[in-house]
C-alpha cells in the first residue's frame, strides 16, 4: 500500500533574535540600557517529507535546532521563511481539527496538575477534546492498561516516581488518540527499565493506530529500536535523511574480529595473509574485514587456520551517531 | 465557539481547581482571616479620613463606604480569578508551559483567564456585597429594576475593564518575560480606587480616568448605587469597556505570533 506524506517540509527556515552580553558589572549596566541583538538563522533551508505511520527520529547535538523544527511542525512557532503541511494543515494557525490530530510531549516539561491524581488532569483533557465521558473512561482504561499504570491513577502527581509521571504525560497527551506524536526526548531521565517500557508502548500504539512519530533524543536506544528513518541535524541544516542502517553501515564500513588460534603460529600465519590487523599478541590477533565480505572472510579464515574461538566486535552506537553529531554531511 | 463544551470545560476548571487549592487547608483558611482583616482595616482607615471632615470632594462617609464596598468585590474578584490565572502567564512564557495551552484545540485566553480558581477570594466577594446591602440601608437606596440593570452594567463593567487591564499587562510577557512590577503599579494604582474620584485633583482626576480607568471601575458603579450618576457617564463606561475587551484580545493574538517558546 503506498502511504501518502502526512507532512511535507519546503524551503523551512528561522531565525531568532538573541541578545548578547559581555561579563562583568560594565557588560551588564551595557546590556540594561543598550541590549545588543543579532538576528541568528536557526534553521536553515530544510526540506523533507514524512510518510503516514513512519516512525522518524531527528539526531542533532545541543542547539541544532531539533526542538524548533519540531515546534514549527506543530505550530507553536512561525517559520521565517518556507512552508510546512501537517495533515493537510498550515500549522501556525493553529485549526481546531489540525489541533485534535496532534499531540506534543515534552520529556522535562508536564501538564499534570501537580497537586492531583493524575486521573483528574485526564478527564480536563477529555472535557477540552469535546469526549464524553464513556469514550474518555474506555480510553483511559485502554490506555492505562498498555502503559501500566491502572494503580497509579488516583495518587497525586506529585507523589509519583518520574517514569510514572512521564507515562501518565503520555496518557494525558494522547487521550484525543492523535495521529500525529511529536515526542522532544521522551525518555529524559527514566531508568533503563522505564524507557524500555516507554519504547515498548510507542511501538504498539504506532502499529495499533498507524500514528506518526517524530522524535527527538538523545539516548541512541530510542532512536535505534523506534525509526527505521532518521534525519540529522547540524547546525539548523540538514545533514542526512535516510535509514538509519544505511547511514551506520557507511559510518560504520568495517567490523573488528578478535580471532584466539591455537597456536602463535597460526597467528603469524594469519597476520601475513591479505587482512589488515590491528594488533597481535600471542595467538591472538584483531582484524579489520568490511561489512560487505565478512561471509566470505570468515568461511575462508575457518577453512585455512587452526581457530580456537573468535568474536565480532561492533563498534558502540554512540559513538558512530557521535559522527553525525558534529559533521555537517552525508552523502549516502 | 461551541458554548456547551466551554461550559464543560470551566465545569473541570471549577472542580480540579478547588480540589486542588483543597488539599491545603491551612492557606486557605490564612487566606479567610487576611480577607477580613483586609476589609476591616480598610474601613477603618476610610473612617480616619472621614474623622475631620463631614465629607471629601462631595462624598459623605456612608456614601465612600459604597466605593469601599464595589472596591471589595473587585479585590474579591482580582483574587478569586485574576491573580491565580494571568500571574501564571509568566510563569507560563518562562517555562515554556504555555505550549500545552496553544496545542489545546480551545481558546486559549479563555484557558489561561479560567483554569484557576481561589476560592478564598469568594470570601472577599461576598463581604463586599453584604457591605454593599448595609450601604444600600443606610443611605436609604430604593430597589428598583431600572437601578438593578444599570447596577449589574457598571459593575459587570468594572470587571472586564479591570480584567483587560491585567490581561494587557500580562500579555505583555511575551517580550519582557517579567512583568510581575507592572501588575504591582496596577494593584496599587487599584487601592486610590477606594477612594471618591473627586476627592483628587483635577489633573490627578484626568489621569485616573484617562490613562488607568480607575474612575470607570470604581467610582461610575458607586454614583450609580447613589443615583448620582448620568447617562453618558454609563455610556462612556460601556463604550470604554468594548474598547479594552476587543483591544487586549486584539493584543493577546498579535502578541503570539511572537511567541518562540522556551528552550528544552
Amino acid at each position: 500500500m503506498v502511504q501518502k506524506n502526512i507532512i511535507d517540509v519546503r524551503n523551512l527556515s528561522k531565525s531568532f533574535d538573541i541578545s548578547s552580553k559581555e561579563p562583568g558589572l560594565k557588560g551588564t549596566i551595557k546590556h540594561f540600557f543598550k541590549r545588543q541583538t543579532k538576528s541568528l538563522k536557526v534553521i536553515k533551508d530544510i526540506s523533507f517529507k514524512i510518510k503516514e505511520g513512519e516512525i522518524v527520529g531527528f539526531l542533532g547535538a545541543n542547539g541544532a535546532g531539533k526542538t524548533t523544527i519540531l515546534k514549527m511542525l506543530c505550530g507553536l512557532i512561525y517559520p521565517s521563511e518556507g512552508s510546512i503541511l501537517v495533515s493537510g494543515y498550515l500549522p501556525f494557525r493553529r485549526k481546531e481539527n489540525f489541533l485534535k490530530n496532534i499531540t506534543l510531549i515534552m520529556g522535562q516539561k508536564q501538564q499534570l496538575i501537580w497537586d492531583l491524581p493524575p486521573i483528574e488532569s485526564f478527564y480536563l483533557n477529555a472535557s477540552i477534546y469535546d469526549l464524553d465521558k464513556f469514550e474518555a473512561k474506555s480510553r483511559i482504561k485502554k490506555l492505562s492498561e498498555m502503559l501500566e499504570i491502572d494503580k497509579e491513577l488516583f495518587i497525586p502527581v506529585r507523589k509519583l516516581s518520574l517514569g510514572q509521571r512521564m507515562k501518565s504525560e503520555l496518557l494525558a497527551a494522547l487521550i484525543h488518540e492523535p495521529n500525529i506524536l511529536f515526542l522532544d526526548e521522551p525518555t529524559l531521565g527514566l531508568d533503563i527499565n522505564a524507557q524500555r517500557n516507554l519504547r515498548k508502548f510507542l511501538q504498539k500504539y504506532n502499529k495499533e493506530t498507524n500514528a506518526t512519530i517524530c522524535l527527538t533524543s538523545h539516548y541512541m536506544k530510542d532512536i535505534t529500536s523506534l525509526c527505521k528513518r532518521v534525519i540529522c541535524v547540524h547546525e539548523g541544516a540538514i545533514s542526512y535523511d535516510g535509514k538509519l542502517d544505511l547511514l551506520l553501515k557507511k559510518l560504520s564500513p568495517v567490523k573488528e574480529i578478535l580471532i584466539v588460534c591455537r597456536s602463535e603460529e597460526d597467528a603469524i600465519k594469519l597476520a601475513n595473509s591479505s587482512f589488515t590487523v590491528k594488533n597481535k599478541i600471542k595467538n591472538e590477533i584483531t582484524i579489520k574485514i568490511e561489512n560487505n565480505s565478512i561471509t566470505s572472510s570468515l568461511k575462508n579464515i575457518l577453512n585455512n587456520f587452526d581457530i580456537e574461538d573468535l568474536f565480532i566486535n561492533e563498534p558502540p552506537i554512540d559513538e558512530i551517531i557521535g559522527k553525525v553529531l558534529i559533521k555537517k554531511d552525508y552523502d549516502i | 465557539m461551541n458554548l456547551r463544551k466551554y461550559l464543560k470545560v470551566y465545569k473541570k476548571f471549577l472542580h480540579t481547581s478547588l480540589a486542588s487549592e483543597l488539599e491545603y487547608k491551612t492557606n486557605i483558611l490564612v487566606d479567610l482571616i487576611t480577607a477580613v482583616l483586609s476589609l476591616i482595616g480598610s474601613i477603618f482607615l476610610l473612617s480616619i479620613f472621614f474623622q475631620n471632615n463631614g465629607s471629601i470632594g462631595g462624598w459623605e462617609f456612608e456614601q465612600a463606604l459604597i466605593i469601599q464596598s464595589i472596591y471589595t468585590i473587585l479585590n474579591g474578584i482580582t483574587n478569586t480569578w485574576f491573580n491565580p490565572n494571568l500571574t501564571e502567564i509568566v510563569k507560563h512564557i518562562r517555562e515554556g508551559t504555555l505550549d500545552f495551552v496553544l496545542l489545546k484545540p480551545i481558546d486559549s485566553q479563555f484557558f489561561i483567564s479560567l483554569k484557576k480558581i481561589n476560592p478564598s477570594g469568594f470570601l472577599e466577594i461576598m463581604l463586599g456585597f453584604f457591605l454593599l446591602l448595609f450601604c444600600i440601608r443606610i443611605n436609604q437606596i430604593n430597589l428598583n429594576l431600572s437601578f438593578l440593570t444599570l447596577s449589574l452594567i457598571t459593575l459587570s463593567c468594572s470587571i472586564c475593564i479591570l480584567y483587560s487591564l491585567w490581561f494587557f499587562i500580562s500579555t505583555t510577557t511575551i517580550w519582557f518575560v517579567k512583568t510581575w512590577n507592572a501588575i504591582e503599579v496596577l494593584r496599587s494604582f487599584l487601592y486610590i480606587g477606594r477612594f471618591p474620584l473627586n476627592s483628587f485633583s483635577f489633573s490627578l482626576r484626568i489621569f485616573f480616568s484617562v490613562f488607568i480607568p480607575i474612575a470607570f471601575i470604581t467610582t461610575i458603579p458607586s454614583e450609580v448605587f447613589l443615583g448620582l450618576s448620568q447617562l453618558w457617564k454609563i455610556l462612556l463606561e460601556i463604550i470604554v469597556t468594548t474598547v479594552f475587551l476587543i483591544t487586549s484580545r486584539k493584543f493577546w493574538l498579535f502578541a503570539l505570533k511572537f511567541y518562540s517558546s522556551a528552550s528544552s
